[in-house]
C-alpha cells in the first residue's frame, strides 16, 4: 500500500517505521525536519519537509496515488482539515485522523473520517487496568 | 440575533463592535487572556475564554441558539473546525469562515461552511486596483460567489471609446450598472449612454465571464 502519513511526532513516526518494515511504500510529512529524528536509519520511505494542508506538498508527497492519508500532527483541527482535504479533494479511498477531542472526534467519524481519539482510548485503556 | 464569533484578533473585535453597534446579541470566544481583556475593557462582558473549536465550549456558550457562527482566528484549519463544529453539532444556520489561502476556498464550500471570505484576495483586489495597468477588478462576490461586482477603467485606446451602450457586444449575464465619468459623475446606464475614454464601468457578471466582459471593453490587446 502507498501510505502519506502528515505529523512525524512520536505516533506518526513510529507508525512510519512499522509500516515501512512491512514492506509498504510510506511518505511522511513534517514541517520541522528536526522531527524526522523518530525515524530509524534504516527507514526506507521518503521523509518530506512541509506541511500537508498545502497543495503542492500534498502533490509532492503522492497523495493522488495514495492508498491511505493518516494525520497524526498535535493539531486536531489541522488533522482533520488535511483528512479532509484528501478525502474529498484528492479520493484518497482511506483516510484516518488522530482527534484528541473526543466530542470532535465522534462527530468527524460521523462525518465520514475514519478517527481515532487517544484521549479516549487511553482513559478506558487505563480504567481497565486499575480496575482488573 | 444571537452571533459567536470566534477568535478575538483584531478583526473579531471590529467584527464584535459593529454587530454590537447594530444591536445584536455577540459573543467572542478568544483563548488568549490578554486579548479578552482588551476585548471586555472596551466592548464590555461580551468575551468567553475558551478554545472556539471545542465542542464543550461551543455547548457552554448555548450555540444551538446562535444565528450565526463567524470563524476569523489566523488559522484556517481553526475557522473551518469552527464552523463545521456549529453545522454539524449545534445546527448552526449560518457559518461564515475567514480564509488566509484562496486556494481553500472550494473545500470549505464543500465541507458545509456557508460563506467565505478570502483575506489575502481581497487585499490583492485592493492592490490590483490601485496598478496602472489592471482594467478589471473585482469588487464584490454575490450570491455565494456565482456572481460579481466588477470595475472596469475604460482606456483610451479601447473600440468602446464614442460607443453607445446599446451597440456594446457584452458577454452572457453580464448587465453595466453604473457609468462613472473621469471627473466622477455618476449615469445610470441608458442604451443611448456613450462611453468615452478614462470612464469607470461598475458590472456585474459572473466569474466565468469575467475576460470576455473585459475584452468587450477594453479590447482584447492583453
Amino acid at each position: 500500500m502507498k501510505v502519506v502519513i502528515m505529523g512525524c511526532g512520536r505516533v506518526g513516526g513510529r507508525l512510519a517505521t512499522i509500516l515501512d518494515a512491512g514492506g509498504h511504500k510510506v511518505v511522511i510529512i513534517d514541517v520541522d525536519s528536526y522531527s524526522f529524528r523518530w525515524l530509524p536509519s534504516a527507514f526506507k520511505g521518503t521523509a518530506l519537509v512541509g506541511n500537508g494542508l498545502d497543495e503542492q506538498t500534498m502533490i509532492k508527497a503522492g497523495i493522488e496515488n495514495a492508498d491511505v492519508f493518516v494525520s497524526t500532527t498535535e493539531g486536531d483541527n489541522r488533522n482533520v482539515m488535511a483528512a479532509q482535504i484528501a478525502k474529498h479533494i484528492y479520493n484518497v479511498p482511506r483516510v484516518v485522523s488522530r482527534i484528541y477531542d473526543p466530542i470532535r472526534e465522534e462527530m468527524y467519524s460521523k462525518l465520514g473520517i475514519e478517527t481515532i481519539s487517544p484521549t479516549k482510548v487511553g482513559a478506558e485503556l487505563l480504567q481497565k487496568v486499575i480496575e482488573e | 440575533m444571537y452571533i459567536i464569533v470566534v477568535g478575538g484578533g483584531e478583526s473579531g473585535y471590529y467584527i464584535a463592535r459593529t454587530l454590537l453597534n447594530g444591536g445584536h446579541e455577540v459573543l467572542v470566544i478568544e483563548s488568549d487572556a490578554k486579548r479578552c481583556t482588551i476585548i471586555s475593557d472596551n466592548l464590555g462582558n461580551i468575551v468567553f475564554r475558551g478554545d472556539g473549536c471545542e465542542a464543550a465550549t461551543l455547548e457552554e456558550v448555548g450555540t444551538n441558539r446562535a444565528d450565526i457562527l463567524i470563524g476569523v482566528t489566523g488559522h484556517d484549519e481553526d475557522n473551518l473546525v469552527a464552523c463545521q463544529v456549529a453545522k454539524h453539532k449545534f445546527n448552526v444556520p449560518r457559518t461564515i469562515a475567514r480564509l488566509k489561502n484562496p486556494k481553500h476556498e472550494g473545500l470549505f464550500k464543500k465541507l458545509g461552511v456557508d460563506v467565505t471570505v478570502s483575506s489575502t484576495n481581497l487585499i490583492l483586489a485592493n492592490i490590483k486596483r490601485e496598478l496602472p495597468d489592471s482594467p478589471l477588478c473585482s469588487l464584490l462576490a454575490i450570491k455565494g460567489g456565482t456572481l460579481e461586482v466588477v470595475n472596469v477603467k475604460i482606456p483610451p485606446n479601447s473600440p468602446v471609446v464614442g460607443k453607445q451602450l446599446s451597440e456594446l457586444e457584452l458577454p452572457e449575464e453580464s448587465i453595466i450598472c453604473l457609468v462613472v465619468s473621469k471627473g466622477g459623475s455618476t449615469q445610470i446606464p441608458k442604451p443611448s449612454t456613450v462611453l468615452a475614454a478614462e470612464d469607470e464601468i461598475v458590472a456585474i457578471t459572473t466569474p466565468e465571464n469575467e475576460i470576455a466582459l473585459q475584452n468587450a471593453l477594453i479590447g482584447n490587446s492583453s
